[in-house]
Formats: structure tokens, C-alpha cells, sequence
């Protein structure tokens, strides 16, 4: 089923500038690794190369942190968002 | 520097970033009732133009007057509802409470965009100190900071 991905701004370049992208998945996990199929240079800023979620990025499924649901198991349906944001933070 | 001219980095079509005064005021104020932690919160506007409209403050989860960790549900919802209005999110800001309104190790190292803008606003002396700089790879490169009273009169 498909779920809309939305990008951070970061990412929409390789996205021809759109901000949200309709993938396949029902899982977190399969609808990153969608993503990345389609668009791969956004590999490893998403992932690690052992299919990981990157450290330094927060994913959401609507209002919801994945690390607090099942992380890339975590299922998706159908209208549902999921959102790849970079963590913000500095010194 | 003839005005638009793009700069040796790829990403700064223009070397400022462009505020509404209410912005500004807000971003500063913002900082300083965030004192003695860290403040942030997120600009939006228009990248390819550096000019900023608004801002969306944010809390600092870390609760440190030396680091931030701004709150990722608070980037969502300011992403989406920038982009309600036609806007995008151009940058982040946070304060430095002890030190000069220059980019750390930490804010290079964790700058996660290379598009965006970086303010930091310095709390250390009696006056606030807003500085922005571009990010890129590495990189620092300072930008001036424009202000405009009002978009309306801005010719």
C-alpha cells in the first residue's frame, strides 16, 4: 500500500524539490528502504549501511517517534505519513 | 559584491539572510526567556531568496545551558504548517549563553543541512548578539543579517 514520505528540505533536491513522495511499504522499514531504492542518494543519509536507522535522524509515522512504536517495524497503512526529519541540536 | 552573486559555496545563492524586525525580536526574546538553557527554534521563509518570515520556537529537550536538541515533534509540525503557508524552513537559531555568537564543534558537526541558515544568538554580554553563517561540509561561512522593519515599506 502506499504511504506519503515526507522529505526534510534537505532531501528534496533528489526528489525533483517535492516535498513528499508516495512509496510502497507496509512497514517502516520497507517503505524507507523503498525510498532509498528509488532515490539513492538519499542511502546514507537515512540508513546505515546495515539497513539501520541513521542516528542522527527522527522518523514519525503521523505524530508518532518510531524509537517509541517498533522502530522500523513499526506498520504503516494506508493515508498514513511518515516523515524522515534530521535531528536538529548543536552546542 | 555585485547583489545575487553566488558565493564559493554552491548553496548560498545570496550571502545574507533577510528578517522581519518582529522576527528578530521574537528569536531574541525567545532566547532569553529561555536563559539559563540553551534556546532554539526553527526560521521559515524562502530559501532561494534568504529571506526569513517567520519563526517557530521550540524546546530544548536537552535542558543544557551548553548543548540543544531541538524537539523533532515541533520541526514536524513547523514543517508542515510553514509549508500550509507557502513558506519552507530556511534555518535554525539557538542561543549561546557563556560564549560568542559563533558556531561550535558541535553545530558543525550536527548542521544538518547544508541549505539552511545558521543563527546563533549570543547571550554572553549585556547586549544580545545575532550573528548567521552557512554550513557546508564543514565549512563556516558568516552571512550578514539584513533587517526590515516592515516587509510592506521594504523597496
Amino acid at each position: 500500500m502506499a504511504v506519503e514520505v515526507r522529505l526534510p528540505t534537505v532531501l528534496r533536491s533528489q526528489a525533483g524539490g517535492r516535498s513528499t513522495v508516495s512509496v510502497e511499504g507496509s512497514t517502516v522499514g520497507e517503505v524507507l528502504h523503498a525510498l532509498v531504492s528509488a532515490h539513492p542518494g538519499m542511502s546514507e543519509q537515512v540508513l546505515n549501511p546495515d539497513g539501520t536507522l541513521h542516528r542522527f535522524v527522527n522518523v514519525y509515522v503521523n505524530d508518532d517517534d518510531v524509537r517509541y512504536l517498533s522502530a522500523l517495524d513499526t506498520p504503516v497503512k494506508e493515508g498514513d505519513e511518515v516523515s524522515i526529519l534530521p535531528a536538529v541540536a548543536g552546542g | 559584491m555585485i547583489p545575487g552573486q553566488v558565493t564559493g559555496n554552491r548553496y548560498a545563492s545570496v550571502a545574507m539572510l533577510r528578517m522581519p524586525t518582529e522576527v528578530h525580536l521574537a528569536m531574541v526574546a525567545h532566547c532569553l526567556r529561555g536563559l539559563p538553557e540553551e534556546a532554539c527554534g526553527l526560521l521559515a521563509g524562502h530559501l532561494a531568496t534568504g529571506e526569513v518570515a517567520g519563526l517557530y520556537p521550540a524546546d530544548n529537550l536537552a535542558h543544557s545551558a551548553r548543548v540543544y536538541t531541538l524537539d523533532p515533534l515541533a520541526h514536524l509540525r513547523a514543517d508542515r504548517d510553514a509549508e500550509g503557508r507557502g513558506l519552507e524552513l530556511v534555518g535554525v537559531f539557538h542561543s549561546h549563553t557563556h560564549t560568542d555568537a559563533f558556531p561550535s564543534p558541535t553545530d558543525v558537526a550536527q548542521a544538518p543541512d547544508p541549505g539552511w541558515h545558521y543563527v546563533i544568538v549570543s547571550l554572553r554580554d549585556d547586549q544580545p548578539v545575532v550573528r548567521s553563517y552557512r554550513i557546508v561540509e564543514g565549512a563556516i561561512e558568516e552571512e550578514s543579517v539584513v533587517l526590515r522593519t516592515h516587509w510592506a515599506r521594504a523597496s
